[in-house]
């Protein structure tokens, strides 16, 4: 019974789903969006098994003293600091994003400037995954480094002012090769996902369950 | 002259054709296949709506359940469009009026109604979904149906599912961890399923060989898979002792604070080889050039296109879309699970002969609609249109 009513649930809820899609008539034509709101409310529960995975893992590095472990009181100090301008604000004002509020404060000036300089890091990582793909070291590597090279001038101004025909090719390989080898995977993903989900629907497919 | 050109004026404003008229033929009718929460209005442009905006503003909807009124405004579109989808009570009559709005002007209103919203049991508009989902399901089952009869079935090399007991045994050589993360997937994505598959496979090559395992988690509901995964695989060779439950761990919901921390991790732990499985965005690059930089193994899969490339360029394997659904048919090698892969070819193959025919059929039908004849033209446009619907 341990495997077979969760099966049970999956089968019945993957029905529905299906069925649902088909059948706009209530109750089942909203039917979608109550499971996805269920979801969303397990969703919030279920932050608090997060906060108290990562409470537990990183207070047990500081008592250790495990390697890295100023990093881990950083991080209790950051939460702890977040959750107290949070709750002040919470008391003091109107609502969580009141401009001027101390939850605001950290918000815009700690971590949108963290969130910024790691995605401002991507342009370095791009350079130097770029440089390692483009390496002229095979054939493969070869076409990929002159379609490329294609593509970018196509793509800027100067592109236009060595040959009109540079901007017209770039658009070309975008539209059409690079067009079709994408929806290629897109085909594949979109029949994989089906067989994997009447896999799941079916009982076939367990892992979810060990 | 000045005069003149004052009277020309007056008489242009005053003539009879200077009235706004009002929009034709309003129609108001059951929105189809829907829940039965809507009527849909629907009607002719007005003369004077030619596309210029400061002409011409729009056209006001108003409603009543009276014919003779009181009529509300219940909507304002803009020139051009010609119908407005207005959310009423079902079973129910309603009574519509239309009108023209340039400037200051207002036209007469054109009535439409009585008209009632019911629901439908059927959406026609997702026939064509229908019909290929059952052919689809219809030739997966019945393949899972052959494979369960014992007949053999081939399955094509993943290298990179391949490789995952090589990325283990090297990483448990040189004595480091493993590292998996299932990126920015939630449960209810089908990858992050498949992703705890590969998840069970490293956990119980790790377990056998005494390697740890860290698994970095941005959703919370996958951290707690991830950790139910993990301490059943390190049960099967006997080695539940070995299942460290901080070492599945929630790290954060943030997009960036979440590669960071991989980030930091990595460069801390050194682990000897990485496996990114599930679904990713603009970390995925900043978490596996990381790992390449500190030299790992890397095992990358998503169905993410826009990520694929990346992972390419920095991972030593990458499972581009499919493969990362197919893992868990492939790891297990169950024919049961074989067949619906064979199923899913078959279909594959059915498309690729329908596109290289439609290609074809879609060339000929435009050189001949050039020549005068516009059948096969047409029959092109009717199967399009017929895909493209709902």
């Amino acid at each position: 019974m341990k495997k077979e009513i969760p099966l049970a649930i999956t089968f019945i809820t993957g029905l529905i789903i299906i069925v649902t899609f088909f059948i706009p008539h209530q109750p089942l034509g909203t039917m979608q969006q109550r499971l996805l709101l269920w979801y969303s409310i397990v969703l919030g529960f279920t932050l608090l098994l997060g906060m108290d995975s990562l409470l537990r893992s990183n207070i047990q590095k500081i008592i250790r003293k495990s390697p890295g472990w100023p990093f881990a009181l950083v991080l209790i100090l950051g939460f702890l600091g977040t959750m107290a301008a949070g709750i002040y604000t919470w008391a003091t004002s109107e609502s969580l994003l009141s401009l001027g509020s101390s939850f605001m404060y950290v918000y815009t000036y700690f971590i949108i400037p963290l969130q910024a300089t790691m995605f401002s890091l991507l342009a370095f990582f791009i350079a130097s995954a770029a440089y390692r793909a483009f390496r002229a070291r095979t054939l493969e590597a070869t076409l990929l480094l002159i379609t490329a090279a294609l593509v970018m001038l196509g793509r800027v101004p100067i592109g236009a002012q060595i040959s009109h025909w540079l901007p017209a090719g770039a658009e070309w390989i975008m539209e059409v090769p690079q067009m079709a080898a994408k929806r290629g995977i897109f085909i594949g993903v979109a029949l994989g996902t089906i067989a994997m989900s009447l896999r799941v629907i079916l009982g076939l497919e367990r892992t979810y369950l060990t | 002259m000045k005069k003149l050109f004052m009277a020309l004026m007056l008489v242009w404003l005053a003539a009879p054709g200077r009235a706004l008229d009002p929009p034709a033929d309003v129609k108001a009718g059951d929105t189809p296949n829907d829940e039965g929460s809507s009527i849909t209005v629907n009607w002719g442009r007005s003369p004077q709506d030619q596309g210029d905006a400061t002409a011409f503003q729009g056209y006001q909807i108003l409603r009543s359940d009276n014919a003779n009124g009181p009529f509300a405004e219940v909507g304002f579109v803009i020139g051009g469009k010609t119908d407005f989808r207005d959310n009423v009570e079902g079973h129910r009559s309603y009574f519509y009026r239309v009108r023209a709005v340039a400037g200051p002007d207002t036209s007469d209103p054109a009535a439409a109604g009585p008209a009632e919203a019911t629901a439908q049991w059927f959406d026609s508009s997702r026939t064509n979904v229908m019909i290929l989902t059952v052919i689809l399901c219809f030739l997966i089952i019945w393949y899972i149906e052959r494979a369960k009869k014992g007949e053999e079935l081939f399955i094509r090399k993943i290298q990179g599912l391949d490789a995952v007991d090589e990325a283990v045994g090297r990483s448990t050589e040189l004595g480091k961890p493993i590292m998996f993360s299932f990126g920015l997937g939630e449960i209810k994505d089908i990858v992050t399923v498949a992703a705890l598959a590969i998840l069970r496979q490293v956990a119980v090559r790790c377990a056998q060989h005494g390697t740890e395992l860290l698994v970095p988690n941005w959703d919370p509901l996958v951290m707690a898979a991830a950790q139910e995964t993990v301490q059943q695989a390190y049960s099967e060779p006997g080695r539940p002792d070995l299942y460290k439950e901080g070492n599945v761990s929630f790290l954060t919901s943030d997009q960036f604070g979440y590669a960071a921390g991989v980030d930091g991790m990595m460069l801390r732990q050194k682990p000897g080889a990485v496996f990114f499985m599930g679904y990713f965005y603009a970390e995925a690059l900043l978490m596996s050039e990381t790992g390449h930089s500190i030299g790992a193994i890397q095992i990358a899969g998503t169905t993410a296109i826009t990520q694929l490339p990346f992972f390419i360029a920095s991972c030593d394997y990458t499972l581009i879309g499919e493969e990362m659904l197919a893992a868990s048919c492939y790891l297990k090698k169950d024919p049961q699970l074989l067949g619906s892969l064979k199923g899913e070819d078959f279909v594959k193959a059915f498309l690729i002969i329908g596109f290289a025919l439609m290609a074809v059929w879609g060339t000929v039908g435009y050189i001949l609609n050039n020549a005068g004849n516009p059948w096969m033209m047409n029959v092109f446009q009717a199967i399009k249109s017929w895909f493209m619907t709902g």
